[in-house]
């Protein structure tokens, strides 16, 4: 029996994806719903994407900053900014574990039996980097003549635009086959690489690279959701590491910044009632829900 | 315990909103839109 996480993530992949006509049209979505975000990371160019993925959507804004001042626009991102904002505000982190196609795809991949492995902690610092430069500070600093900047994460890394839009893209439109080149093997590569990383580590690509979970992640500590930890009940059983997907020591505090808010400590792991969430300092009170006898 | 107060959690909240706001009545919506219906190929890194 699939948990409610489960479903949601299920639920919020297909509405992600809901444009099921692409075999026929054998092109993207193109209506109005695109201009709307959604929370995870969801290439736009995926044929079967009916929202907008705001990683690439607030790089593009970065990319055309100079064009749009010269032009009298003073487009900055401020819409997809307070999108993230907003969100990050609310929940923090939990769009990764409960709204985020990619996210769950990882999930699932790492339900194949094998040994499975730990990354080093300072590895997880890697997409902070990739969000100041990749995202930020190429985009709106490298342009050409004319002032236009690159997507540089999606352009060169980003492995979740290269399974949900490049390969269908290139299956549903052969003529873009002969476009295909360095970058793009580059960008195959790096899928490769975290495809087989998914079986062995936990969500590597939400741990080490992704700056869509490195912006929410800043929000985590700040949040109207907050994960709340008891050391008083804590017997330092370590069980909220084993079963966490995101490998977060949970017992070391709560609110790290790794921590997607699943609930999966909470739901499953802990026997002592060590971990609670309150919501805006109101609902559930921390330190109220019961204690589960172990 | 953490126990923090969550001012800045609405201050943050209200910060945000209304950057969004400024960012739908510039006309960014529409910008999305613009580029979100195309497919960007060199986004995706073909071409």
């Amino acid at each position: 029996m699939l948990d409610i996480r489960r479903w949601i993530q299920i639920l919020a992949t297909v509405l992600s994806n809901a444009w099921l006509l692409f075999p026929f049209t054998k092109t993207i979505y193109q209506g109005k719903l695109k201009s709307v975000c959604v929370p995870g990371l969801n290439c736009y160019s995926c044929p079967a994407a009916v929202g907008s993925c705001p990683l690439g959507a607030i790089q593009t804004f970065f990319a055309d900053l100079r064009p749009s001042f010269a032009s009298g626009q003073y487009h900055l991102g401020l819409y997809v900014i307070g999108f993230l904002g907003i969100i990050g505000s609310l929940v923090g982190r939990m769009p990764c574990a409960w709204a985020c196609p990619f996210g769950f795809m990882q999930e699932l991949i790492h339900k194949i039996p094998s040994p499975k492995i730990e990354i080093p902690r300072i590895m997880t610092w890697v997409k902070y980097a990739a969000l100041v430069f990749l995202v930020i500070l190429l985009p709106i600093f490298v342009v050409d003549f004319f002032g236009y900047g690159e997507n540089w994460f999606c352009k060169f890394v980003c492995p979740a635009g290269t399974l949900q839009a490049g390969l269908p893209m290139i299956y549903l439109q052969p003529q873009l086959r002969g476009l295909l080149g360095t970058i793009f093997t580059v960008k195959l590569i790096i899928l490769a690489v975290f495809l087989v990383a998914m079986v062995f580590i936990r969500r590597p690509f939400c741990r080490i690279l992704c700056p869509l979970g490195a912006i929410y992640s800043l929000f985590n500590k700040a949040s109207l959701f907050r994960m709340m930890h008891h050391p008083d009940r804590c017997v330092l059983c370590k069980q909220c590491y084993r079963h966490c997907p995101m490998g977060v020591r949970f017992y070391e505090g709560a609110n790290q910044k790794d921590c997607i808010r699943c609930l999966q400590c909470l739901r499953t792991s802990c026997k002592f009632g060590a971990i609670s969430y309150e919501v805006g300092g109101a609902l559930p009170e921390a330190g109220k829900q019961p204690v589960k006898q172990s | 315990m953490e126990k923090s107060g969550y001012t800045r959690s609405y201050v943050l909240l209200i910060l945000f909103l209304i950057l969004m706001v400024i960012g739908i009545n510039a006309g960014e919506v529409e910008a999305v839109l613009e580029k979100a219906i195309s497919i960007c190929l060199s986004c995706i890194g073909i071409g």
